[in-house]
């Protein structure tokens, strides 16, 4: 299996989903996000969400581990209800499915060794020197060895989403989301940070989740892709399928930013 | 009507935050080093406005008093009056104000920066609570910042006072001293110390809830910080009468 892209785990392949979004409805006040929104992931695959700015991508992911509230609908991760769940129950779901942000969230006030161990210190992860050595072996895998001693604020755009991936994967998880991964950075950046997902799918077999508008880095991580439209997921499909599909929406935007839309031109 | 849903909602949310905060106290493991940095950086830094907030208020109130007090041939009251006054109500009050200012302002733009950056859900998505990691170790500090503070505001108002009184009314230190020894009691210290516990606790919570709170990006990191400044100074005045009013019906 040399491209990780063709990985055996598409729906009907075999193994059941490890996360179900069923008819999930969300709302902040009077804007509506999502009114039925349902969506499944499966084991070793990276799926990208794709929509327009402010269709509620990222809120999706966020709900995924508690960090949103869902208003209705049921949201399932490893055969739990996570809608139901309390900070405490959470907090193995947290284990199990790490995120990076959109802007890699590190603490500003720690150096890069201390917010990779951040994670290993609350999860118990072990002795002092065990967690030298995992900083030390995240921090090779994201390519940015010896910079355990730098602050944030010493960082560039991209290595702080380097270093935030690092932290993410610190404690092992079997889920990675992705927020924006790709958004704002240069070109050798974005291949870096495509590079990253698709090792850590090949590699360490993770599931991924991918939230972006960028098509690029879309057609060169996903397995599946989704679209979000109109308040639900209005598409789940290959890059392929995204062609052939009957929403004109959908195929103009995953067409990219070339040219001009159809309507416009009519 | 807006403003005063605003007002409950926000009370309700202090009061939620506030128990949080209480039992995020106890819950393992209990962490040290928090506490003695906030300590630090809210308390032991608050030191100078306070020395010089305290001294030029116990001037004041000396020069004010003792003229005052001339033209009623009481001027030689002034030191009792001025211990009074500073022990029981400027010292821990303006203290207070100040260091809420200072302090409250502060935890309102961190904890605002961090929400908008989502650091705040990252600490939570790395499986720790942001109550216990953030707030906590922010309120205790003040808990515990304020009646020291407050004592040095006391000591140093005083001297003040003494300062011009001499200059004013022509006394000497001893007897401006024992003036003050045979006025202030040990309910008056326990008076204003007491306020100054429940008042260090207003600024953080309030600091802390309205950093949290944040919304609408770096604009709304700068409302925030207005919004902890403005709130903290109105709640410590009125809780200040409410709680002279308590420690006035217990004490005397």
């Amino acid at each position: 299996m040399d491209d990780p892209r063709e990985s055996p785990t598409r729906p009907g392949a075999g193994p059941d989903p490890i996360i179900t979004f069923s008819g999930v409805k969300k709302a902040f006040g009077p804007k509506v996000i999502f009114e039925d929104a349902t969506l499944s992931v499966y084991p070793g695959e990276t799926l990208t969400i794709l929509g327009g700015s402010g269709t509620g991508k990222s809120v999706l992911i966020k709900m995924l581990i508690g960090l949103l509230r869902a208003d209705g609908g049921s949201i399932q991760a490893f055969g739990k209800e996570v809608t139901q769940m309390g900070e405490r129950s959470l907090l193995d779901v947290r284990t199990r499915i790490a995120m990076l942000f959109q802007s890699g969230a590190l603490f500003d006030s720690l150096t890069v060794e201390q917010n990779i161990k951040y994670p290993l210190r609350e999860h118990h992860w072990g002795t002092d020197n065990e967690m030298n050595q995992r900083v030390e072996e995240v921090l090779g895998m994201v390519g940015m060895p010896g910079s355990q001693k730098l602050k944030p604020s010493q960082l560039s755009g991209g290595m702080r989403k380097r270093v935030g991936l690092a932290r993410a994967i610190a404690i092992q998880p079997e889920v990675i989301l992705y927020d924006e991964p790709t958004t704002g950075l240069d070109p050798v950046n974005v291949r870096r940070i495509n590079g990253l997902i698709l090792s850590l799918q090949k590699k360490l077999g993770v599931t991924s989740v991918v939230v972006t508008h960028d098509m690029d880095s879309c057609f060169t991580v996903s397995n599946r892709i989704a679209m979000l439209y109109e308040r639900r997921i209005a598409f789940v499909g290959t890059a392929e399928e995204t062609q052939h599909c009957d929403i004109p929406y959908v195929r103009e935007f995953t067409r990219g930013g070339k040219g001009v839309l159809d309507e416009d031109v009519t | 009507m807006n403003g005063f849903r605003t007002l409950l909602s926000d009370a309700g949310g202090i009061a939620v935050l506030s128990t949080r905060t209480f039992w995020a106290f106890f819950r393992s493991p209990i962490e040290i080093g928090p506490v003695v940095y906030q300590l630090d950086h809210a308390g032991i830094r608050s030191w100078s406005i306070t020395v010089l907030t305290a001294l030029f208020t116990g001037m004041v109130l000396a020069l004010q008093f003792a003229v005052g007090l001339e033209s009623y041939g009481g001027s030689m009251y002034t030191g009792k009056l001025v211990a009074l006054g500073i022990v029981r109500e400027l010292g821990p009050t303006l203290t207070a104000l100040l260091v809420g200012g200072r302090v409250g302002s502060g935890f309102a733009a961190e904890l605002g920066s961090m929400v908008v950056n989502e650091q705040v859900d990252a600490i939570r998505a790395l499986g720790a609570d942001p109550i216990k990691k953030l707030v906590a170790p922010r309120v205790l500090a003040c808990i515990l910042a304020l009646p020291l503070l407050t004592v040095i505001a006391d000591v140093v108002g005083v001297f003040g006072g003494m300062l011009i009184t001499m200059r004013e009314v022509g006394i000497t230190p001893k007897f401006f001293f024992t003036q003050v020894k045979d006025t202030l009691g040990v309910v008056d210290l326990l008076h204003g110390l007491g306020k100054s516990v429940f008042f260090g606790y207003f600024i953080g919570i309030i600091g802390c809830f309205v950093g949290l709170n944040t919304t609408g990006g770096t604009e709304g990191v700068g409302q925030s910080t207005t919004r902890a400044v403005v709130t903290s100074a109105i709640t410590l005045l009125v809780s200040n009468y409410v709680l002279s009013t308590i420690f006035v019906a217990i004490y005397g």
